[in-house]
């Protein structure tokens, strides 16, 4: 039997009738039932079940026994949580407050400007992508640093040191600027001609334009740009711990504890406040979605900018000065990877990468890295897309989509050390079935997939969300089954977003550290481990060169994706141009 | 036909696994490591010269990592055994039950400060590392800063924002120095005079740091003029021709072992205890001589340059015990005292 759609005209001549007339579920709407089961279970395994495994212990005492709130209260009780609260949010706050409008104009030019070069902007956006969070840090201290070349420059900014607060959130403003990038150019490119057109036809100035019609198209976009940017401030360790000073956060806290201490309990308590920011982004999502209604509706014609001298110039120069920032904290690195023995001997050598290469055994972990990092980008886009696909384009199964949705949600409130370490109680547990992929590269790329899901997703989301699900009732109503129109309209007008996605999860494997040091074994050490370990060792120069090396690598993979990306522009977005 | 190519087929397979089987004759052995990546190297090679049939898959991070990972793997353990991690943290597993006690070849001639109490012991030392000031000669001709002789000599207001050290809450370094200070200056519970020479050193620091190596190697590059931080890092930053001297203070220098203990549980006890009984081994200590001033038996140093000869008798007497059962008072009450209010201008 085939399903019955109710045609509204029909259902309104047979009133009595109608109340019996139930929408049967089309068997295709099962098949995406099936894939949504899946995907949960796959979300369960390896995101649910580990952090279980470690959080559970917040309410353990010492031998393991249940304590309920006793780690909570006790946790409560010290004077320091309050301050690295504080300190979490309010940074957390003024990072999201100055990134998100920079982003903002960067995408906007990226999108709505005709503007030159833009191709080589997008590119040199993704820079603080491209090499790990330790290459910002040495950056900043070679530039700001006691010993630092434009030291002067922020004192006279009224900036004693650039140790604690300032370090962080200029650091954190330069880590996250890709991730609330990625989605605010998503929420951006995809415009109705028609809403431009009617507004210049009555007269609309540029202006109210915007703000009648850009800024209230591009608010979910927003929204989830300034959710994930405050909330992946929170979690983030790995540059407060290096240029923090004593400026203690929630995050720092967490690694005083679990590594400092071997404190899983109270690290555990503390990570699970790190996740209320993500319930709140889940709530926000959720009250925000309904109220999105799409852009592109079936009969939209894609937005196409017009050049306009003047303001293509301010666009230019806006791009040009952050791209130039992004510039300048890659080229201190860069220097300082040649630099023989900074500050003290500035003549340039080799020897950083020699050392890097061959002492540091950074090589062999290049291989591992490549690996992870192609099969996070392959599975991770397919994973994230398709999951994106059937929670937001695919009816029925209610209350499977609130969980699955909220475990999308989650990846991006919890630090990678703890990820690692709940990977490490799920996984080696004995009896756990899944314990064969134990230290292999399978479960690193797993959870990096993992790790990254959420800009994936909301990405993603808003790419989807910004198609009309008429395409969906259409086909619903032709018999067409969801998976082909997924296949034959949805995943074509999609593919720049996927190749973004795909690109966004290479990159971020290549550097991602505080998850996967608990995962790796000798065989699967990678690179960007191997990185960490050279800076423990004093070695800042073979350390920075190191991340050079990751970038350039990075660098040349994001330069076939945007080929790739190019190439699939002009197979599938030619609906998008002139007719 | 088809059944007697299976058979072909299988005596092939079959043939084919046995002689892979010969050749992985060699005993793998998972060793955990907080030990330096250059002097993995230098141990592997001494180690294989005496057991050609061992072979070692190294997992190295530093000390707090590796502990962690070992305490989170403690229902299905992964290591056989833990070789260069600090004494401080075996005796931590050892409390768990983690440690699989075993009297080395060499035992004997480990001076007895230098191993765990128990008989056969859980863990024995390798080597000493101890607290040690890197400081930076260049900046504080600069400066105008002289070079500190003694601990407080650290608390006088020269040294105002110069001075960087471990976070005793996340660096073990940290912690043996602050219980060295309490050791030697009195603790009293919070009130004695290592809690005074703390509060005056607070004064002067400039940074908490989550690494040991971190303070010396901010010395080193010039971020900070003094960096309290430990021995090896000190001799490792100088030699890369940083221009710091090592001061050893005077009364005296908290310190803490790398140790070797043999994981619970081993499927591989033989392979482990070889192990064991070289690291205990007077070859063994001769290379790690040439890492480390102190090596848990006695003379097989050579005397390193920049290091005072009587650096052992200035070492505290550490009560790794007593150490372990107030850790958690210290560390609260430091945390209370110098955490909190750290952000001050």
């Amino acid at each position: 039997m085939t399903a019955v759609t109710s045609p509204g005209g029909e259902a309104g001549a047979a009133a009595p009738a109608a109340t019996r007339l139930v929408q049967r579920v089309h068997w295709s709407d099962r098949v995406a039932h099936v894939w949504l089961v899946a995907i949960a279970l796959l979300l369960l395994a390896f995101l649910a079940a580990p952090l279980a495994a470690i959080l559970m212990q917040a309410f353990e005492g010492k031998d393991r026994e249940f304590v309920g709130l006793s780690n909570f209260i006790a946790y409560a009780r010290t004077p320091a949580l309050l301050s690295s609260l504080w300190n979490s949010v309010w940074v957390s706050m003024a990072v999201t407050a100055i990134t998100i409008p920079v982003a903002f104009v960067f995408a906007y030019g990226l999108t709505r400007s005709c503007m030159p070069w833009k191709p080589l902007f997008r590119g040199i956006s993704l820079i603080p992508l491209l090499a790990p969070s330790l290459l910002s840090a040495i950056s900043l201290i070679y530039w700001f640093g006691n010993q630092g070349i434009a030291k002067g420059f922020m004192q006279a900014l009224g900036i004693q040191q650039i140790y604690g607060a300032p370090g962080i959130v200029l650091a954190e403003c330069f880590a996250v600027f890709p991730h609330a990038l990625m989605i605010l150019i998503t929420a951006l490119s995809l415009a109705d001609a028609r809403l431009y057109e009617a507004a210049a036809a009555m007269g609309t100035s540029r202006v109210r334009k915007f703000f009648t019609i850009t800024l209230p198209g591009a608010k979910y976009g927003l929204l989830s740009a300034a959710l994930v940017t405050f909330t992946l401030v929170m979690t983030d360790f790995g540059i407060p711990k290096v240029i923090g000073g004593n400026f203690n956060v929630l995050a720092t806290d967490v690694f005083k504890l679990v590594i400092g201490q071997q404190d899983f309990a109270k690290g555990s308590v503390v990570a699970l406040l790190l996740l209320l920011p993500a319930v709140f982004t889940f709530a926000v999502d959720h009250y925000v979605s309904r109220r999105q209604t799409a852009m592109l509706t079936a009969r939209a014609v894609p937005y196409k900018a017009l050049p306009s001298k003047g303001f293509d110039r301010i666009m230019l120069l806006c791009c040009s000065v952050i791209a130039l920032l992004m510039l300048a904290m890659l080229g201190m690195a860069i220097f300082a990877s040649f630099a023989s023995f900074w500050p003290y001997n500035l003549t340039p050598s080799l020897r950083h990468y020699v050392l890097g290469l061959v002492d540091g055994e950074v090589g062999e972990g290049f291989i591992n890295s490549l690996k992870m990092a192609g099969g996070s980008a392959l599975f991770g886009t397919l994973l994230v897309f398709f999951g994106a696909y059937l929670l937001d384009k695919t009816k029925g199964a209610p209350l499977l989509r609130g969980p699955v949705k909220m475990l999308a949600m989650l990846p991006m409130a919890v630090p990678g050390l703890v990820l690692g370490l709940g990977y490490i109680f799920f996984f080696n547990a004995p009896g756990n079935p899944l314990h064969g992929l134990y230290q292999t590269t399978a479960l690193l790329t797993l959870c990096t997939i993992i790790h990254f899901y959420t800009t994936g997703h909301l990405t993603a989301v808003t790419a989807l969300k910004s198609l009309d699900s008429e395409f969906e009732a259409v086909s619903a109503s032709l018999k067409v089954p969801w998976f082909r129109t997924f296949w034959r309209v949805t995943l074509p007008i999609c593919t720049p977003a996927m190749v973004d996605i795909a690109r966004y999860f290479f990159v971020n494997a290549m550097t991602t550290i505080s998850a996967v040091v608990f995962l790796y074994s000798p065989e699967t050490k990678v690179a960007s481990i191997a990185i960490l370990n050279l800076d423990e060792a004093g070695e800042i120069g073979a350390a920075a060169a190191m991340a050079v090396m990751i970038a350039a690598i990075s660098a040349v993979a994001t330069g076939v994706f945007m080929l790739l990306a190019r190439w699939v522009d002009r197979r599938t977005q030619a609906w998008r141009g002139p007719r | 036909m088809r059944m007697s190519d299976l058979f072909r087929l299988s005596a092939v397979a079959g043939t084919v696994l046995f002689a892979s089987l010969g050749f992985a004759q060699k005993t793998t052995l998972t060793v955990y490591t907080a030990l330096e990546t250059d002097q993995l190297k230098a141990y592997e090679q001494g180690f294989y010269k005496a057991h050609p049939d061992v072979e070692i898959k190294w997992v190295r991070d530093s000390t707090g990592v590796v502990t962690a990972k070992l305490l989170a793997e403690k229902a299905n353990p992964v290591a056989d055994a833990v070789m260069g991690v600090a004494a401080s943290s075996l005796a931590l597993l050892d409390k768990q039950g983690m440690l699989e006690p075993y009297a080395p070849a060499g035992l004997g001639a480990i001076l007895p400060q230098y191993k765990d109490k128990k008989s056969p012991p859980a863990w024995f030392g390798m080597d000493v590392w101890g607290a040690t000031i890197c400081f930076n000669a260049v900046e504080a001709a600069k400066k105008n800063i002289p070079k500190p002789e003694t601990w407080k000599d650290l608390t006088k207001p020269v040294y105002k924002g110069q001075i960087v050290m471990p976070n005793p809450a996340s660096s073990g370094t940290g912690f043996f120095d602050v219980t060295a200070w309490l050791t030697l200056f009195g603790d009293d519970g919070g009130k004695g005079g290592g809690w005074q020479f703390m509060n005056g050193l607070h004064e002067n620091i400039a940074q908490y740091t989550h690494s040991g190596s971190k303070p010396c190697n901010m010395a080193a590059s010039g971020e900070f003029v003094l960096g309290i931080s430990f021995e090896y890092r000190g001799n490792s930053n100088k030699a890369k021709g940083a221009p710091i001297d090592l001061v050893f203070p005077k009364e005296g220098l908290g310190w803490d072992l790398e140790a070797f203990a043999i994981h619970k549980g081993t499927k591989k006890l033989d392979a482990a205890k070889k192990l064991a009984d070289w690291a205990s081994s007077k070859d063994a200590m001769a290379l790690y001589g040439k890492n480390f001033a102190i090596t848990a038996v006695p003379g097989m140093a050579p005397p390193l340059p920049n290091v005072p000869a009587d650096y052992e008798s200035r070492l505290v007497k550490m009560d790794f015990a007593w150490a372990a059962e107030n850790r958690e008072r210290i560390l609260a009450e430091w945390t209370k005292r110098y955490d909190g209010k750290t952000e001050k201008r």
